[in-house]
């Protein structure tokens, strides 16, 4: 039965607190695309995607009406594009992210992801020749986003990959230099990457996942903070119950607008991902969450905890409203995205340190963070390693987005403008871990009995 | 199928009667009403039928976005399902 304040609730949240689904993603198999000939199997990648999607944007803009909530992005996630590679090698895969960029054009979506390789056990066929050619795609493309699985709890951390995508990320930043090195915004390295995930730049459709589903993954920081704010003087276990409520009712209309969504297209519903996404927005912050829990500032003493409280109520709220859950689904920590982030970041108290510490109880890693732009690759390598390391062994997915700001030093400014936003250059330890990273192999993947 | 029309905004001359016109217009049949004016302020929410509609949902949406804009009023049309969902088990 309606109620007036559950009415007026709803178009609050929507109205004043920016609550929206974040995206739409429809994640489409290419393992029938796959041909020796580089050419054929780029016009085989571009007529499935479009056939598959041509009606993914009129129909997500269709929901916004029906249900008066908006959903900002509407985006395809593809198989790791390293799996066609491999059977053309003697092509340039940079072929395949031009016929995704088309594809992504003809069908208006806003981003593609799948431009990935998974090694974390070691290199196959096509892997490193898609690598190498990441720099490149992201360059000549807009709407391509690009991932790289380099460990797993189960496999250990490939540091012969980890190695290699320290200089990609550099390459990748050098090459669009001349666009506030945007190339590297779309560009993550993960532990344990999840193959369901709708959000980027990670999104992939794993080599497990059906021919065509559609996931959906919402937002609503904004919502979150709100709630908390009407009990200054809670107890944190209260803050947890009031968290746990108000994620039912967000990932509820996730589950709502996923099965709309997939009646509509005549696709399975795969996944709702009940992340704490946030926006530059002003009002739609997870630092500013964390500081209405009673923190000063993001970043302080205390920021982990609460952090932790925050992604655990997150889950638990969000599972009982949805009949399948799943990507990264928890709370999202990206610096440049995140209006009370990027002011803790300025401040100085929210440093990268803090940031790997937080990881370790968030839903992702260290995502968004611009570096200065002399940074060394073996440094983004071992930054690299450091956060597959939590990953690899709490078994969870971990990730690494960088920008290096070529050019640039501490104290400067990138601004990419839109959801991905500005991020000050933040300090890093001027120590080499140069001998480390050339070593190469593999870290082994670590034990899990006797736990202490 | 229901759909909840909420108006919120300066009291003006004939609100009720314009909203209910363009229900009216596209067979959408008026079951409950809330209405109250509070210091000038007019706040209405307006359970409607739309099972018999003679055009798309997304028309009826048009139409009361284009006389929210038009009268300087914030009109929402969104369809039950969204509040259900939100609000109840």
């Amino acid at each position: 039965m309606l109620n007036v304040y559950n009415i007026l609730e709803t178009i609050r949240m929507i109205q004043e607190e920016c609550l929206d689904i974040r995206t739409i993603t429809m994640g489409i198999s290419l393992l029938d695309c796959i041909d020796t000939d580089i050419d054929r199997a780029c016009e085989k990648v571009y007529d499935k995607i479009v056939r598959k999607a041509e009606n993914l944007v009129p129909v997500g803009q269709k929901i916004e009406k029906e249900y008066g909530i908006p959903i900002i992005n509407k985006r395809i996630s593809v198989t790791p594009v390293a799996m066609l590679a491999a059977a053309c090698p003697d092509s340039d895969p940079v072929k395949f992210a031009k016929a995704l960029q088309k594809a992504a054009d003809t069908c208006g979506v806003n981003f593609i992801g799948g431009y990935s390789a998974l090694v974390h056990k070691g290199f196959s066929a096509g892997d490193e020749r898609l690598i190498r050619s990441i720099p490149e795609a992201l360059a000549v493309t807009d709407n391509i986003c690009s991932s790289v699985n380099i460990g797993s709890t189960k496999s250990g951390i490939n540091m012969d990959a980890v190695k290699l995508m320290g200089q990609i990320v550099k390459q990748t930043a050098e090459k669009t230099a001349d666009r506030d090195c945007i190339g590297a915004a779309k560009l993550v390295v993960f532990c344990n990457a999840v193959e369901d995930n709708p959000f980027m730049a990670g999104a992939f459709h794993g080599a497990g996942e059906p021919d065509c589903e559609i996931h959906v993954g919402v937002s609503g920081p904004g919502v979150v903070r709100s709630a908390l704010s009407n009990y200054p003087d809670a107890s944190i276990n209260e803050l947890a119950d009031i968290i746990k409520k108000t994620a039912f009712k967000i990932t509820r209309m996730g589950q709502l607008v996923g099965a709309r969504a997939s009646e509509l297209l005549g696709i399975p519903f795969g996944i709702v991902d009940l992340s704490l996404a946030p926006t530059p927005a002003i009002g739609d912050s997870v630092a500013h969450i964390l500081e209405e829990m009673g923190l000063e500032k993001c970043g302080t003493h205390g920021t982990t905890a609460c952090l932790a409280m925050l992604n655990d109520a997150v889950k638990k709220g969000g599972v009982m409203a949805s009949s399948t859950v799943g990507g990264l689904s928890g709370a999202f920590i990206p610096v440049s995205e995140d209006a009370g982030m990027i002011d803790a970041a300025v401040e100085g108290v929210l440093s990268i340190e803090k940031l790997e510490a937080m990881t370790a109880v968030c839903s992702v890693g260290l995502d968004m963070i611009v570096v200065p732009g002399d940074i060394s690759p073996e440094t983004i390598s071992a930054i690299i390693a450091d956060e597959a390391a939590i990953g690899m062994v709490n078994t969870k997915t971990t990730a690494v987005r960088l920008i290096p700001a070529i050019g640039k030093k501490e104290g400067e400014t990138l601004e990419f403008g839109g959801l991905l936003g500005s991020g000050p250059v933040m300090p890093i330890r001027d120590k080499s871990a140069a001998k480390f990273i050339n070593r190469g192999g593999r870290i082994p993947a670590p034990m899990h009995s006797l736990k202490n | 199928m229901k759909a909840v029309v909420t108006v919120i905004g300066k009291d003006n001359v004939g609100i009720l009667h314009k909203v209910s016109g363009i229900c009216a217009d596209m067979g959408a049949n008026v079951i409950e009403v809330t209405q109250s004016v509070l210091q000038d302020m007019f706040a209405m929410i307006m359970l409607i039928d739309i099972t018999g509609l003679n055009a798309d949902f997304s028309e009826l949406v048009d139409k009361m976005n284009n006389l929210g804009t038009q009268l300087g009023l914030s009109i929402h049309t969104m369809h039950e399902d969204i509040f259900n969902s939100m609000h109840s088990i």
